[in-house]
């Protein structure tokens, strides 16, 4: 049997199976759950590189499951842009789940630890779900199945993410039924489920109502889901509450997987031309994005706890993508798409070392940072490279998906958002040089208290090797459109 | 034109971004070793700097890319004769000033002389990289990293004052250069589709006036270590760093890099025929000239000495602004030639200072009386710098406001003529007095009578560099060879 | 009146989901608000059961001996079979939403949001 073959099933199913054989493992031998767990998602970033390469030379890869055929099985499609965000959610899960050896010890009981791993991996499979699916339906259930383990991971942390956790599931069942909504209104006028099958079944029916309707169903509820201001409420409590290991995940794979949603149905089920000139839906996006930009960063001004900031910067950088793939040209989709893989090694990057600080002075607040460059100071020149990419500034990857955002929104004539976007480069430049000044050049006045050393090295090296990345996929960008973004790009642009 | 493909450029920046390296891990125990790092690169630099200068003056071009990041942003070095001025100009002062910090920092047992050494060599690094930069791009990159690197030589002290200056320098240099010159940038890819500086300028005259008017205008607003007023008040304030700092600012590296972007920009992005079409030059030369002469008056009402040096370099740097926005050949002429001659002038003033600060730890001019008594060598090339900058000769500020009011002339702007006049009325007028000072009055302190001169680490650098402010007027013939093989090279000639 | 009463299926549906949404936001008692959740789950699966149903047709199992098999006689089982799934989905979420208030009540002693946020604030 050549196992390549089935990489795209193997890669959600193997976390799957995974997950319930970590808690029966935790009663025979509870040292093997974490060695276990780093393994399987270790296979998992294996199988996406396979995944990626097979893309890359093959072409696009179907696998029909059960052997059923297309419009009646389920089947799975994987494309440039499938691949390149399984590789990227694959990895970020890795590098999280080494992280998380050290860092969940301050925040998580013991005797839950073996549970936290398997919704670790049943979040995993969720996201991969998502992404290898060419069903709309199987889809929901994927969805669903990454927001449960989200809600649970959330609830774990410190006392207050329980009600964080509470918001969370609220929010995010309203935008999983909104989904399965628009989801019901599509199968009542087409009578299909199947990405592929819609693509073709669908221009007839743009005049109709229902199509529009089913379109509006499906935003707003990955709007929820991608918490795209105003509908990001869930997000600041649930990613400052919830463990570090956690934010720093779902922060950056949960709502890049939401953004991929989002151009699966923009683009591939619908023809880019009924969003961006048969309806306004497209113009009304960019306008709701740069509205989210704008309040994102001017919240993230006033935030004193260090993960909240980073929340808000979160949602700001959400309006960045939607705004991006909505700007119909090829500059923006680009910039949104290359943003995915940048934001998502930044965020996670800082928040990872938002945890590592906690894990040493118990604090998350900013006005607590003072003089951390002579205890940390490997961790704080990663803190550095991150901040540096999150403001634009080049040679860092941050700077090139800004760049072609910038390019695309001045090329497409919306001025006023791309004003918006240097100003939140602005704003975030203010934000992060306020605390780099705290931790390069103010004195700490309780020194006792300071007396530690740099982070283990099962954190530091996670964080590292982010950091890294940030520096070295920005020279690289051109590589990573010309060889896969390029190929996901819409019909037309 | 001749290209010549060399990795020279690469070596020379690789040089001193070595050397950081170097200094960081010999650290403070061995600071000879250390310090030989710093004077080893910064020669190495220069010969390999100067070894370019036969190639430059048979006409050739030496090119070098480095990465193709995206089709269009490339790190790309091109080497031209007004590249190689520049690069000539700032690696061979690093050389004086590496031995005026050693002799200054270890006078005055400053902090972290780590930390110093190694932001100095990366921003002199950084300074090659703009020098040789054959695109926008490239050149943006590096003035970013000089802006980052000089941040921590800026907040040196560690003080609250520091820290609230470096925070304005920062906010002043970083905030600019994102939101206009990086959006101009944007622009001018948008407008001519390459970013690359070319003869007789990149961008053509048929697309619409005003936008082009405003991408001009934001390269002005966006390049603000040129200190053009009103954005010019982080170079007082960056007054607070030790005076090598200061020395590199305003003599090596920052400000300099600020004028030369401009006459990239007005050469060979804008070009001589689009820019007089569009009448900008006008604009250019009055903000020019209300920057002279307003930073003159301000400079009149300075009591501490560091600070009328800084608005004295304001009103300096404008003239190779004014030159460049005559758009003549002997205008342009006057104009590097004034980035050498302001150069070396100023950097005599700061050394000057700074060995004053580090003998007697006197910062105010009204502390001064008698001090020439004390430091004859200090002051008598105090006076050389302060006669220098006004323009007698036989100084070398002389020929460069010779050139300037022929090249006033040449493009029928007399009021230029005025301006000069003015200017050079007034820098005598904020100058003279410090010298009279010196030595007419009579010291208050009466302890300290005999001859008390600078240590001699200090000393040398300050009265060489005086010499040279008097050689580069008696000989400047290979000055003035390669500045007619830029004009040639500008002016198409 | 004709969409009124020819569609009335979707009427409910819309009402239902109304009264759901409406107990999940102005709701203060937490078991009320997932109670609220549950109602607006389950107009949605009423929407689609709904959009299944033909008249005069039956189930889809097919006999034997018939021979001629005429789809208009059958209803639709997909959106059936969707629904299986789809309340797995919500009694998931409702498992893991009844988890979340009981941990809330062992720490706040209470099940009024309000109340929970006064403790909160308190607490800073």
């Amino acid at each position: 049997m050549n196992l390549s073959e089935h990489s795209s099933i193997l890669i959600v199913v193997i976390p799957l199976i995974a997950s319930f054989v970590n808690i029966f493992l935790n009663f025979l031998q509870r040292k093997l759950c974490y060695p276990f767990f780093v393994l399987v998602l270790g296979i998992c970033v294996a199988l996406s590189i396979d995944i990626l390469c097979q893309v890359i030379n093959f072409g696009v890869l179907r696998y029909r499951l059960g052997g059923w055929m297309a419009p009646w099985g389920i089947e799975y499609v994987i494309d440039h842009l499938n691949a390149y965000l399984i590789v990227i959610v694959s990895s970020m899960s890795f590098i999280v789940a080494i992280y998380s050896k050290d860092s969940v010890k301050k925040e998580i009981s013991k005797a839950k630890l073996p549970y936290f791993y398997s919704t670790y991996l049943l979040l995993a499979t969720g996201l991969f779900g998502i992404t290898v699916t060419g069903d709309i339906f199987n889809l929901y259930v994927f969805l669903e199945i990454a927001s449960l383990s989200a809600y649970a991971l959330v609830a774990i942390g410190e006392k207050r993410s329980v009600l964080a956790s509470f918001h969370y599931i609220i929010m995010g069942t309203i935008g999983a039924c909104f989904y399965l909504l628009g989801v019901g209104y599509i199968y009542i006028i087409t009578g299909s489920l199947n990405i592929s099958d819609l693509t073709r079944l669908l221009p007839s029916l743009y005049e109709s109502k229902v199509t529009l309707t089913a379109l509006a169903f499906f935003i707003v509820g990955i709007g929820i889901k991608i918490a795209l201001f105003p509908l990001h409420r869930w997000l600041p409590d649930s990613y400052t509450f919830a463990p570090s290991a956690v934010s720093a995940f779902a922060s950056a794979t949960v709502t890049k997987v939401g953004i991929y949603v989002l151009i699966r149905i923009s683009f591939t089920l619908f023809e880019p031309k009924f969003l961006i000139e048969m309806t306004p839906l497209s113009n009304i996006l960019i306008w709701w994005s740069t509205i989210a930009i704008f309040f994102g960063s001017l919240i993230a001004i006033g935030q004193k706890d260090f993960k909240r900031t980073l929340s808000y910067i979160l949602i700001a950088e959400i309006g960045y993508m939607v705004f991006g793939i909505n700007i119909g040209n090829k500059e923006g989709f680009i910039g949104a798409v290359l943003h995915i893989l940048n934001d998502s090694l930044m965020i996670g990057c800082l928040f990872m070392i938002a945890g590592g600080v906690f894990y040493r002075i118990g604090s998350r607040n900013i006005e607590d940072f003072n003089g951390l460059n002579r205890n940390m100071p490997i961790t704080m020149a990663a803190f550095t490279i991150a901040a540096l990419s999150m403001i634009g500034i080049p040679p860092t990857a941050g700077f090139f998906s800004k760049w072609y955002l910038i390019v695309g929104a001045v090329k497409a004539g919306y001025l006023v958002s791309a004003v918006i976007l240097i100003f939140s480069s602005l704003v975030n430049a203010l934000i992060f040089f306020r605390i780099l000044e705290k931790i390069y050049f103010t004195k700490n006045e309780n020194t006792p208290m300071y007396n530690f050393r740099e982070l283990p090295i099962s954190m530091m090296i996670p964080i590292v090797i982010t950091a890294l990345a940030i520096l070295i996929i920005g020279l690289y960008s051109g590589e990573i459109i010309s060889s896969v973004i390029k190929f996901s790009l819409p019909k037309g642009f | 034109m001749e290209t010549s493909i060399s990795i020279k450029p690469v070596l020379a920046i690789a040089v001193s971004a070595v050397s950081a390296f170097l200094i960081a891990i010999t650290g403070e125990k061995l600071r000879n070793l250390r310090e030989t790092w710093s004077i080893l690169a910064s020669i190495f630099k220069f010969l390999i700097v100067v070894s370019m200068l036969p190639d430059i003056l048979c006409g050739k071009v030496i090119e070098y890319c480095l990465f193709r990041i995206t089709s269009e942003l490339i790190l790309h070095f091109r080497i031209d004769a007004l590249g190689l001025f520049f690069a000539m100009t700032a690696s061979f002062l690093w050389i004086i000033t590496s031995f005026y910090s050693i002799g200054y920092m270890r006078g005055l047992n400053e902090h972290k002389q780590t930390r110093y050494f190694v932001y100095f060599a990366i921003t002199l690094s950084a300074t090659m990289g703009v020098a040789f930069s054959a695109n926008i791009f490239t050149a943006f990159v590096f003035y970013e990293i000089i802006t980052i690197a000089t941040y921590p030589l800026v907040a040196h002290k560690e003080t609250e004052e520091a820290k609230k200056n470096a925070r304005k320098y920062l906010a002043y240099l970083l905030s600019t250069s994102v939101a206009f010159q990086l959006t101009a940038i944007v622009l001018t890819y948008c407008l001519s589709g390459n970013l690359y500086f070319s003869k007789g300028g990149n961008l053509s005259n048929d697309i619409s006036s005003s936008l082009l008017t405003i991408t001009f205008l934001l390269y002005i607003a966006g390049i603000t270590k040129a200190a053009i007023m009103p954005l010019h008040s982080w170079l007082p304030a960056a007054m607070v760093a030790p005076t090598p700092v200061s020395a590199l600012l305003h003599a090596v590296a920052v400000v300099k890099t600020g004028v030369f972007m401009i006459l990239r920009v007005v050469f060979y992005i804008f070009g001589v025929d689009l820019l007089k079409s569009l009448n900008l030059e006008t604009v250019l030369a009055v903000v020019a000239s209300f920057t002279i002469v307003a930073a003159s008056v301000i400079a009149l009402r300075q009591d501490n000495l560091k600070l009328r040096l800084a608005y004295s370099t304001v009103s300096q740097l404008s003239y190779i602004v004014l030159g460049a926005a005559l758009l003549s050949p002997s205008a342009l002429k006057g104009s590097i030639f004034h980035i050498i001659a302001h150069a070396f002038g100023k950097i005599t003033l700061f050394f000057a200072a700074g060995a004053i600060y580090v003998t007697t730890y006197k910062t105010k001019i009204s502390e001064l009386d008698g001090i020439g008594k004390r430091m004859p060598l200090i002051m008598a090339s105090f006076t050389i710098g302060a006669l220098s900058m006004i323009g007698v000769p036989p100084f070398a500020g002389f020929i460069s406001k010779w050139y300037l009011s022929v090249g006033a002339i040449e493009s029928d702007k007399i009021f230029v003529l005025a301006i000069l006049a003015i200017s050079t009325i007034l820098n005598a007028c904020y100058f003279m007095p410090i010298v009279y000072v010196a030595f007419m009055k009579k010291s208050k302190d009466s302890k300290y009578n005999g001859i008390n001169e600078a240590p001699i680490f200090v000393l040398i650098p300050t009265v060489l560099t005086a010499v040279l402010t008097l050689v580069v007027f008696l000989c400047p013939h290979p000055f003035i060879k390669l500045i007619i093989l830029i004009v040639n090279q500008t002016f198409g000639g | 009146m004709e969409t009124v009463i020819g569609k009335y299926n979707y009427w409910i549906y819309i009402a239902l989901m109304m009264i759901g949404f409406y107990a999940m936001i102005a709701k203060r008692n937490l078991v009320k608000k997932i109670v609220g959740m549950n109602i607006f789950q389950t107009a949605i699966i009423l929407f689609f059961i709904s959009t299944a149903y033909k008249k005069d047709a039956t189930i889809p199992i097919l006999i034997k001996s018939q021979e001629v098999i005429d789809p208009a006689k059958y209803i639709n089982p997909l959106p059936h079979v969707l629904m299986l799934t789809a309340i797995v989905v919500m009694v998931s979420t409702f498992g893991v939403a009844l988890a979340v208030i009981m941990m809330l009540y062992k720490q706040y002693k209470t099940l009024d949001e309000d109340e929970i946020i006064e403790i909160l604030r308190k607490k800073k």
